[in-house]
């Protein structure tokens, strides 16, 4: 079997594979040794993220928050097989394409996008998912019905497009408003230092997420102001 | 052509150095040292700093053979550091540009250090890992900015060691950090410990208490030696990670590593190797730059000067907050 797999791309740190798995196109992750790191410290986290990734796709379905299926966990040769989107870009590189434009009806698109990702993450939230990784590399774009609209207006189609979100790795199951607040502010820090010429787009998913719910949001909010501080003013020597 | 002097004393090293046009004339510098178990405060390093700023003054410009006259502009690091040395520095900065009629310019010290390890290695456009007493940062450059993609959530990687060897009572001298790098290269068996990643971004404080709580306890079963050794391989194994990670989210295929701990030969070794699995090229200085000096203060100061970038001697103060990403990068044009 290993003769057929093709390699898609290394990622940060996994090997991505795809293949035909039960006659369905199949992405492999395997997360291959590193050998930078001690091999008991590797294979402690390899195993454990490869937990993390499994069980969070399965709690994000019964919380209807759209990821790859899965399809099989191998830990003896560190894979998870899952289902593997052909047609799909991914959030990042659809706003660097919109530089291109500027269109104001594309403008508002990418409006119908943070908010998608804002209620998404929220969603994510309120089943205590946190996805530890929350970056626009980790966010895909796919068509609900397959169309043959050109690749490049496609994506603009946002009446026909979904969110999904990847790579739940550095994902964990917690009740604590604590981690909450540090997943949001590493979207944040994510969209200013990828996305620096959009300032608002956190703002507006930030909006989002916090008008899909009421539940528990003050004690979010405030959290997230806390981490936040944190990290922007403290003092830095040497 | 720029000639530039700089006058570094954020933290406990007091560096001044001259340089021209990328060619280092003299890199001066003495550290304040103290007993084991201890660090250093505000106002005993600027003690140091103030009883010794002149004798390095006096160093630097007879090791690099110019006159005063011949300088082109001072500079100085205005930020980010210890409010009572960064304090020093200006005034003798400021006194210095008076004295020899010269224009002033406050340099960002992180800025310095990125700017220092590009001149020496070479690297164009890298993804650099900052990591020193009081930063840790993954940087990259984007649209006239050095913008920060992750950091510590709470305290700096060389605090946390810096810390730990206090806990040890490990010798202050050279530093803290180098001789528990010295202990780690005897250490065999391996604790784990608390590994905590979020994203680009890494929490070191948990470490840290961990092992502070403990470590009577740990002392019975593991040598002070194999506990330097598992907390390096830890957070190291950390900080290598968001590195890599960094990098893939920036198609980066560079990394430069700046700052007191990137003289750490075992994290240059881990960066390496994880550099040579992804076709990537490594970049490191020695302790000649990558610890605080005059030098880099002075490099970053030149090339912003001679990108017409002016400050008035009103503006010439110091902040102990100072980001990274606030400098406008311009003497880049990518």
């Amino acid at each position: 079997m290993s003769a057929e797999l093709k390699i898609l791309k290394q990622g940060a740190e996994a090997k991505l594979y795809i293949c035909n798995y039960l006659g369905k196109p199949t992405l492999i992750k395997e997360r291959f040794k590193k050998n930078y790191r001690h091999p008991d410290l590797d294979t402690s986290i390899t195993k454990e993220r490869i937990k993390n990734e499994a069980r969070s796709i399965v709690r994000c379905k019964t919380a209807g928050v759209k990821t790859p299926a899965l399809y099989l966990v191998d830990f003896e040769r560190r894979r998870i097989y899952m289902e593997h989107f052909e047609h799909s870009i991914t959030v990042k590189d659809f706003i660097i394409n919109l530089k291109s434009t500027t269109n104001q009806g594309d403008m508002n698109t990418l409006d119908v996008y943070a908010d998608l990702i804002g209620g998404t993450v929220r969603k994510m939230h309120e089943n205590n998912i946190i996805h530890g990784d929350l970056t626009t590399s980790n966010m895909l774009l796919i068509e609900k019905d397959p169309s043959n609209i050109a690749e490049n207006t496609k994506w603009l189609n946002h009446s026909n497009i979904e969110l999904v979100i990847i790579d739940f790795g550095l994902s964990f199951i917690d009740t604590s408003v604590e981690d909450k607040g540090v997943d949001l502010y590493v979207l944040e820090r994510a969209l200013i230092s990828t996305h620096n010429d959009y300032p608002n787009l956190f703002s507006r998913i930030f909006e989002a997420y916090k008008s899909y719910s009421k539940k528990n949001i003050k004690e979010i909010i405030s959290k997230y102001e806390d981490v936040r501080a944190r990290g922007r003013k403290r003092t830095m020597v040497g | 052509m720029v000639i530039a002097i700089g006058f570094e004393g954020s933290a406990n090293k007091l560096g001044i150095g001259i340089v021209k046009d990328g060619e280092i004339l003299s890199n001066c510098r003495r550290t304040y040292i103290t007993p084991p178990g201890e660090g250093f405060l505000p106002r005993e390093t600027a003690e140091h700093h103030q009883q010794n700023i002149h004798e390095v003054l006096q160093e630097a410009l007879d090791q690099s053979g110019i006159t005063p006259q011949e300088i082109d502009v001072v500079c100085y690091t205005k930020g980010p550091g210890m409010g009572a040395p960064l304090t020093v520095c200006a005034i003798v900065a400021r006194t210095c540009a008076l004295l020899w009629n010269k224009p002033i310019l406050g340099v960002n010290h992180c800025i310095g250090h990125i700017e220092m390890g590009r001149l020496i290695t070479k690297a164009n456009n890298p993804t650099v890992l900052y990591v020193s007493g009081g930063n840790t940062q993954i940087i990259a450059y984007s649209r006239q900015r050095y913008r920060i993609f992750g950091e510590t959530l709470d305290i700096a990687v060389g605090n946390c060691l810096d810390r730990f060897a206090r806990v040890l009572k490990l010798s202050n001298a050279p530093s803290p950090g180098y001789n528990i790098e010295q202990m780690a290269k005897k250490g065999k068996k391996y604790l784990h410990l608390p590994y905590c990643v979020k994203g680009m971004d890494v929490s070191l404080s948990g470490i840290l208490s961990y092992m502070e709580d403990r470590i009577d306890e740990l002392l019975k079963d593991y040598t002070p030696e194999d506990l330097c050794y598992s907390l390096q391989e830890t957070v190291f194994a950390m900080l290598v990670e968001i590195t890599e990670r960094a990098m893939a989210h920036c198609a980066s295929d560079e990394v430069l590593i700046v700052g007191g701990v990137g003289c750490n030969e075992r994290l240059q070794e881990m960066m390496g190797v994880m550099c040579s699995e992804r076709g990537a090229n490594i970049f490191a200085t020695d302790e000649r730059f990558c610890i605080d000096n005059g030098v880099m203060i002075a490099h970053a100061g030149a090339l912003a000067h001679a990108a017409g970038t002016r400050m008035p001697l009103e503006h010439a103060t110091v902040t102990q907050r100072y980001r990274t990403d606030d400098v406008l990068v311009t003497w880049r044009d990518d």
